[in-house]
This record gives structure tokens, sequence and C-alpha cells, in this order.
């Protein structure tokens, strides 16, 4: 069996299966936890417009904090879209997609993806030196945060040496970018990168409770 | 025709032109990578290179190999150059058969000891010797008598060089390649479903010239001509690098001839020289006609999954083992939860 063979086989299956039960093990954990009841008079009949408001509000930036965090805002929405971007549309992956959901989607031309994944993982390596030279964020770092954007970061290299097919040989590359794909997917459920799934969910969460008391998230 | 004659008297007996002669020099320089300047040298050494004997061995495989060879768009300078080796035995050739036969094998053996190739295509069923036999010898047995003289063993087609289709899971017949019984002699494998007829003559043509065997790759190929991949010098690389691919076999990407590698082409991690020597007198290949290209000169090509499937796509198994993932995944989840509650629960209780 080939590195390659290897990559998109086994530890791909593998991977997944990890993948799945870190995710429903997150996911099911945090919604059966324990609440208290809230005995207020609820001020709305639905908690869905506070709900569905703080998800828009917070992903803005808010006018109070606009000098203090303007920078990360800005280099945060940059390398998510071209990471989104270099994810869903680059056309060699949406084959991925296809054998996996069973359906795929348009993709764009390579010339825009590779633009997005460039400017991703310059924005991504910067915001990883910044972190380590960075006096406060030095202090409030953790490993989760290191290997949350190195597994970030590894397939952006591995998946652009590839398609420029410099270093390793092609199907080698090819099985470093998958590798590292699983990386991602290993990772993913233990760490920040959950996030994913729930930020959303706990926005509305909190918009949705406050709502209940009359108080804008 | 004497194994005495030099291949310049042959090739004269034969009606080609000095002219034909040094074309066929240039075009093997050139298929080998090498600089003009060796093209004088190249047809020196094969103007003065004796017919070295050349046993053909054919075992488990479909004939596919030999036919590529002989239907190498016969009468050309390859066919020729092939003809100009003594060819002493090739069983799905020859006239002779039965005991006959077997003495010629036996015969150029002895009479070359040391010095005569042995081309091989097929594999070599171990599970049960019996499965390919040939005058009563197992396919093992016949190969290592035969391999004992042999300066050199070249494995024609992906069979005899890595199993190929016999090989396939489940390999009912023990398939095993040359190389995985004779250990002793230089191989070269010329892999391939089928191989290419002018990488055949050219590993010859190579051996005529220099005496020696081409460098190999880590599997063992000619660098020559397996050094670089189909995707590398493929006529429709351009169309991969904007991400232009056809989808379908009848769309519009298709019939403007863009890339086939979302149509499982294998291309980018399959290394032969089809995009360049190209097939039926350099007439296309594969990708030229349509079709993405299957692998077939990697090992174990059979049982990578669809021909159709893209190299993105994965291997991911199946629905049930994530649905199973996912309810253990929840299962845990829901564990963990009941923890944490009892543990609050208790907190709580001491509290008050």
């Amino acid at each position: 069996m080939t590195l390659l063979d290897f990559a998109r086989g086994p530890a791909m299956q593998w991977a997944l299966i990890i993948f799945t039960i870190g995710i429903f093990w997150r996911l099911v954990g945090t919604v059966l936890l324990y609440r208290r009841r809230d005995f207020s008079q609820p001020r709305r009949k639905s908690g869905l417009p506070d709900g569905a408001r703080a998800i828009v509000m917070r992903s803005v930036l808010p006018p109070e904090l606009e000098h203090n965090i303007v920078f990360q805002h800005v280099t945060g929405y940059l390398w998510h879209i071209g990471y989104f971007v270099t994810v869903l549309f680059l056309g060699t992956h949406i084959p991925f997609f296809k054998s996996l959901l069973g359906f795929g989607w348009p993709h764009l031309p390579n010339a825009i993806v590779m633009i997005a994944a460039a400017v991703s993982l310059a924005v991504l390596v910067m915001l990883l030196v910044r972190r380590m030279l960075h006096p406060v964020l030095q202090k409030i770092s953790t490993s989760d945060d290191y290997i949350s954007v190195i597994v970030t970061i590894l397939p952006l290299i591995t998946g652009l040496i590839s398609y420029a097919n410099i270093g390793f040989i092609k199907e080698t590359n090819l099985a470093l970018h998958i590798l590292s794909v699983e990386l991602l997917l290993l990772w993913f459920p233990f760490g920040k990168l959950m996030h994913l799934f729930m930020t959303f969910p706990s926005r509305y969460q909190v918009g949705a409770a406050f709502g209940r008391r009359g108080v804008k998230a | 025709m004497s194994n005495s004659m030099t291949l310049a008297e042959i090739l004269e007996r034969r009606g080609v032109s000095r002219r034909g002669f040094l074309k066929f020099s240039a075009g093997i320089a050139s298929l080998m990578a090498m600089p003009p300047s060796m093209i004088p040298r190249i047809a020196a050494a094969l103007e003065n290179a004796r017919r070295p004997s050349l046993i053909y061995l054919s075992f488990q495989e479909c004939t596919g190999c030999t036919e590529s060879l002989t239907r190498s768009h016969a009468p050309t300078l390859e066919g020729l150059i092939f003809e100009a080796i003594s060819l002493d035995y090739h069983h799905t050739l020859q006239a002779a058969a039965g005991y006959g036969a077997e003495a010629a094998r036996l015969q150029a053996m002895e009479e070359n000891a040391g010095s005569y190739l042995v081309a091989v295509d097929g594999s070599v069923p171990l599970a049960d010797p019996g499965y390919s036999t040939i005058a009563g010898v197992s396919n093992v047995d016949m190969l290592r008598e035969t391999a004992e003289g042999a300066a050199a063993i070249i494995a024609i087609g992906t069979c005899a060089s890595f199993g190929g289709i016999p090989h396939a899971n489940p390999n009912p017949t023990g398939a095993v390649p040359i190389s995985d019984i004779v250990k002793d002699k230089p191989i070269i494998n010329v892999s391939g479903c089928p191989p290419i007829p002018t990488v055949i003559t050219g590993v010859l043509a190579q051996y005529l010239t220099f005496g020696k065997l081409p460098e190999l790759d880590d599997l063992g190929r000619p660098k020559a001509f397996f050094g670089q991949t189909i995707h590398d010098r493929c006529y429709r690389r351009p169309f991969y690098e904007k991400g232009q691919y056809a989808e379908t076999f009848d769309d519009e990407g298709a019939r403007k001839g863009w890339c086939l590698f979302r149509l499982g082409c294998k291309g980018p991690v399959t290394y032969n020289a089809c995009a360049t020597l190209k097939w039926n007198a350099g007439t296309s290949f594969p990708i030229e006609s349509g079709h993405g290209c299957l692998g077939c000169s990697e090992p174990n090509f059979w049982d990578k999954g669809s021909f159709y499937d893209s190299l993105s796509a994965t291997q991911w198994g199946s629905p049930a083992n994530l649905g199973a993932a996912a309810l253990a995944g929840a299962a845990i989840g829901a564990g963990s939860a009941m923890l944490a509650r009892r543990q609050q629960k208790k907190a709580q209780e001491k509290q008050s």
C-alpha cells in the first residue's frame, strides 16, 4: 500500500470516524448539560427574533470596540472567507464532497481559488507569528490555540505545494495534503475548531435567553 | 538468421537504408533523453551489436503484452530491431510445440549461458503451481530454471512487473511478480497493461547499445520512459491548471477537450510514456481519445477503487460506519452530560 493509498483509504476512514464520534460527543454532551430553570416572566413569546439578531450583531464589528479589535476582525474574516472558498470551491475538491455527500456543486476557476488560498495562508501565518510575539497573546494562549492554527495552516501549505507540484513527487504531495486534512479532522472536535459548530447556536442561545429577560444581547 | 551477424548486416539484408537507421538511432536517443551527440555512438553500437538471445516466457497473462509487441505497426524499424534479437523461444508465437519447443529453450540457454535475456509476461501463481503450466512444467520452476543463466530479466507488462490483474484482490492463484521469485538477477520492469511497444524495443536497444541495463526508478522501471507522469506531459494539462474539467463524458467540457481529472483520470500519479510516445504508430493515447488514464503501469491499479472515481474522491468506507460512529459519539455525549448533571446536583446539595 502506497502512502497515497493509505491516505485516501484507511487513514481517511478512521479520521472521519473519530471526527464523527467527537462531533456528536461534543454536541450531544453540550445540549444535554444541566441548565437552571428560568423562572422570570418571558418578555417575548419566542426567542427566535432575539436569537437571530444576536447571530447577526455578534458577527459585525461593535462600534464601541471598533478601534480595539478591528485588526482581528478584518483579518479573521479575511482568512475564514479565503479558507472556505478554497475548501468548498476548488474544482479538485468537489469530487471529495461528492463522494462523501452524494452531491456536488459548481466550482470556481483555479486562479481565483489560489488567490483566496494564498491570502488565507498569509493571514494565518501572520496571526500565528503575532500570537507568538505579542506579550499579552503569549500569556493567554494555550496549546489548543497553537495546535488549532497549525492544523488549519497545514492543509493550505500542502495543498498549494501539491497544486504547484514542487518538492516531492505528485503522489507524495497529494498524500501529504490528504494526511494534513485528516490531521485537521482528528483534532477538530477536541479543540477550539469546534467553534464551527458551536458559534452560531451559542450566539442564538445567548440572544434568546437575554431576549426573554428583555435585555439586548 | 545467424546470431553472429551484426545488426547492421541484418538491417541491410532487410533493405533498411542508412538514413532510416540513423533516424531510428536519433529516435532512441530522444526517447532516452540523451543529447544529440550520443546519436553516432548509438548508431555505431547498434551497427556492431550481435544478436543477443532472447527467451520470452508467458505465464499468467492475457497475451495483451505480446499483442502489443507484435502489433507495433510492422514493418517498422522497431519491429525489425525486435526481429534482430534472436528470439529463440516464445511459445505464443513459435510454430513448434511440446518437447520440440522446450528443447529450443534449453538449447538457447545452454548455448548462450550467462548472456541471454529473459523476457517474461504474466505473473507466477504460487497458491497451486498447477494453475499454470507449460509442457507440464510449472511457471515458477520454469522461471527459476531459465533465470539461472540469464544476463538480465525484462518483466514485460504489469502482471510480470507487479502481479497485475491476477494479483488483484482476492488473488485466488497467489500470483506474484517476477521480482518476488528471482532475487539474484537484474530485473527491468516494463509495466503497462499492455506496455508501449516502443518502450520494450527501446529497452532492448539500450541494452544493445551500451551492453548494460538502463537507469531504473524505485519500482525497477527504466527512468527514460517512466520518469514522468502522464499528467506531466498531458496536452490537457493547461485545462487542469485553469480548473476546467469535463464532468461527464458527453458534456461541453468533454467536447472541448478539457481535463478528465474529475472523470477519474489517474494521470497525475501514473508514470508512463503514453502522452509522448502514444499508441498505434503515434496516433493517440487514451486521454486523447477522451478517456481518463487508468493508471495501468502502477502496482495494484486494479484494486484502487473505481476507474471513474476522481483521485480527490475519498474511499471513506460505508455510511453504516459513520452512522455507528455518530451513535457512539451521541452515547458518549449523553453519558458525559449525565455525569456532569450528577456532579452539579451534588454540588448544589452541598451548598444547600
